[in-house]
């Protein structure tokens, strides 16, 4: 692959402003929202998984409270569900992508003036939107069963949580024009998901982990991530949250540009 | 309204560790008019879907170029996209969502406004017979309503050059003559030129002003309709006699029509392609009534495209496309 000439023709000729960029982005958000929400599944599994996330594991964790260095399990057990959410949510976005490839629908909007990005974007943001209100429905909840966390630090942890959301999306969408398969994605995301869920410390703090697998978990971003949440829920905006902060926004970087690429991409 | 050069488009697929590059369309010259209806005819694999992407800016050129409704579509892709219609085969709405909503969101892409994109939208229900399925889901219209509402789709905004990839493959007849009227009328009602792929000779046969031939990435024939069936030197004439005794005068009258050609002997059949039969039938009947040869039945065959096609290629397209 000649990555330079990719590139060249690659480098949109668009001379159309960011109103029309916007409003491109609009359409194709709203279009997938309206769909969804036509389609009760889609909303009442949406609503369902994060209160059953809660109520039947979080009862298992409040004992071990003191194990963990704090007197709120749900300090540390609600930023991981949200992580959770986030990930597994997003990560099989892309499910939908492939079926509206299949239907004919990418080539139909590819072929019309409106900007990759803008495609690309708009499905992100009815995910990012799904996400928003699983998390809020998720910390309302939370409240209810005993969490006590700073609303800033909350409010900042959704919005990394909504960013690697969008991240996830982004990279199942770029998958999905790749492999055009549910077949070839179901395996593939289990295995991506699978070690991150266990190496992040999402269920569980990496801190009741022995030496190496600490070390280990050091080397994957999501993992500072979901300490950067917890740190923001319990209000600690030290170092934590930069690192976090940053892996957040470098993961959503470049999996826009790589999800960008695929819908610019002649035989997506 | 169409001017390619050269176009081409080879792949690369692995087989078994060789890396073999296939050429798909192997440097083709492509020229349409405004208001012409041209088809570009070819067996499955030919070539045709991928020439058609490739104007359609869907795919990049590997060598050659092309302007497409005066624009380049290597370097000009977003000017082109705004200039033409694009109807592909695979369909363009999603089985789940609402038709009407679908052809609104879809003009709002190129920039029309809602109120503007709904009423290009209804006009378009209204005139391609799906008048009451605005908020009809297309999974649950029949296959020739769905192919029409690919149609209107791709004229939501009103573009001067239309391209159709294979309109109407896996239509019932009724349905499929049913399209061939919409088709025509987009250039009788709104002058629009048509750039249509197919495998089917009647179609191409009854829609096309112009025929491109397409076989193997190549271009091997381009002329109307009628100039390619004359192509096929003449019409076949077919002549049943009565008995054996005069199939040799029989053959000699009929090759003599044609200077240096030969009749084809079956039997009691006397055959040979003649140009212009019509105008030689009254001579061949008086020749054949001097030599008092009883004839069983005389039948004179109008060259089919198939016929056309299996000149040029030396292979039947009907075989290709079953």
């Amino acid at each position: 692959m000649s990555t330079a000439t990719r590139v060249a023709t690659a480098t949109p000729v668009r001379q159309s402003d960011d109103g029309n960029f916007a409003r491109e982005t609009w359409i194709v958000f709203y279009r997938q929202l309206r769909i969804a929400l036509r389609n009760p599944a889609w909303v009442i599994i949406g609503l369902v998984q994060p209160i059953l996330y809660l109520s039947l594991f979080g009862p298992l964790l409040e004992p071990l409270a003191g194990a963990f260095g704090t007197d709120n399990a749900y300090t540390i057990f609600v930023p991981g569900l949200l992580v959770q959410l986030g990930i597994f949510g997003a990560l099989f976005a892309g499910f939908g992508l492939v079926a509206e490839w299949r239907a004919g629908v990418i080539e139909a909007e590819r072929v019309t003036p409106a900007s990759r990005t803008a495609l690309l974007l708009g499905r992100i943001l009815r995910d990012v939107l799904q996400l928003l209100v699983q998390g809020i429905v998720l910390i309302a909840l939370g409240y209810a069963f005993g969490l006590r966390a700073s609303i800033g630090g909350m409010l900042f942890g959704l919005l990394l949580t909504l960013l690697l959301g969008a991240s996830c999306a982004a990279g199942s969408n770029a998958l999905a024009l790749v492999t055009k398969s549910e077949d070839v994605m179901a395996p593939l995301i289990n295995s991506i998901a699978l070690p991150i869920l266990l190496l992040s410390g999402i269920l569980l703090p990496m801190t009741l982990a022995p030496q190496w697998l600490q070390t280990v978990s050091d080397f994957v971003p999501i993992k500072h991530i979901v300490d950067a949440i917890r740190a923001a829920f319990v209000g600690d905006f030290g170092e934590p949250i930069l690192w976090g902060t940053i892996w957040s926004v470098v993961i959503f970087v470049v999996l826009m540009i790589v999800g960008t690429r695929t819908f610019r991409k002649e035989n997506a | 309204m169409i001017h390619a050069r050269g176009l081409a488009r080879s792949f690369t697929t692995k087989k078994g560790r060789e890396k073999i590059e296939v050429k798909a369309v192997d440097g083709v010259d492509i020229d349409v008019e405004d208001g012409e209806i041209v088809g570009f005819l070819g067996p499955n694999g030919a070539g045709k879907t991928t020439t058609l992407r490739m104007l359609t800016t869907l795919l990049t050129p590997t060598a050659g170029s092309a302007t497409v409704a005066g624009y380049d579509v290597a370097t000009q892709a977003e000017q082109v996209r705004r200039s033409i219609g694009y109807v592909s085969q695979s369909g363009s709405t999603l089985p789940e969502a609402l038709a009407g909503e679908e052809v609104v969101d879809h003009g709002r892409l190129y920039g029309i406004s809602k109120a503007q994109a709904t009423k290009r939208g209804k006009e378009l229900f209204d005139q391609l017979d799906l008048d009451g399925l605005w908020t009809r889901k297309p999974g649950a219209m029949s296959g020739g309503q769905r192919r029409r509402l690919d149609i209107a789709m791709g004229l939501v905004h009103d573009p001067k050059l239309i391209f159709l990839d294979e309109p109407t493959t896996g239509l019932d007849p009724q349905a499929r003559a049913n399209l061939w009227e919409h088709i025509s009328a987009l250039r009788t009602d709104r002058g629009a030129t048509i750039f249509l792929t197919t495998h089917y000779l009647d179609e191409a046969d009854a829609l096309c002003d112009r025929i491109l031939v397409i076989d193997h990435g190549l271009i091997v024939a381009s002329d109307t309709p009628e100039a390619l069936k004359q192509s096929v030197s003449g019409d076949l004439v077919e002549l049943v006699l009565s008995d054996a005794s005069g199939v040799t005068r029989a053959a000699n009258a009929l090759a003599a029509l044609v200077t240096g050609s030969t009749a084809d002997v079956d039997g009691l059949t006397v055959s040979m392609r003649v140009p212009h039969a019509g105008r030689e039938l009254a001579g061949l009947l008086r020749a054949l009534d001097r030599e008092r040869i009883a004839l069983d039945s005389i039948e004179v065959r109008r060259p089919t495209l198939d016929d056309v096609f299996l000149t040029v290629t030396g292979r039947s397209l009907r075989e290709e496309a079953a």
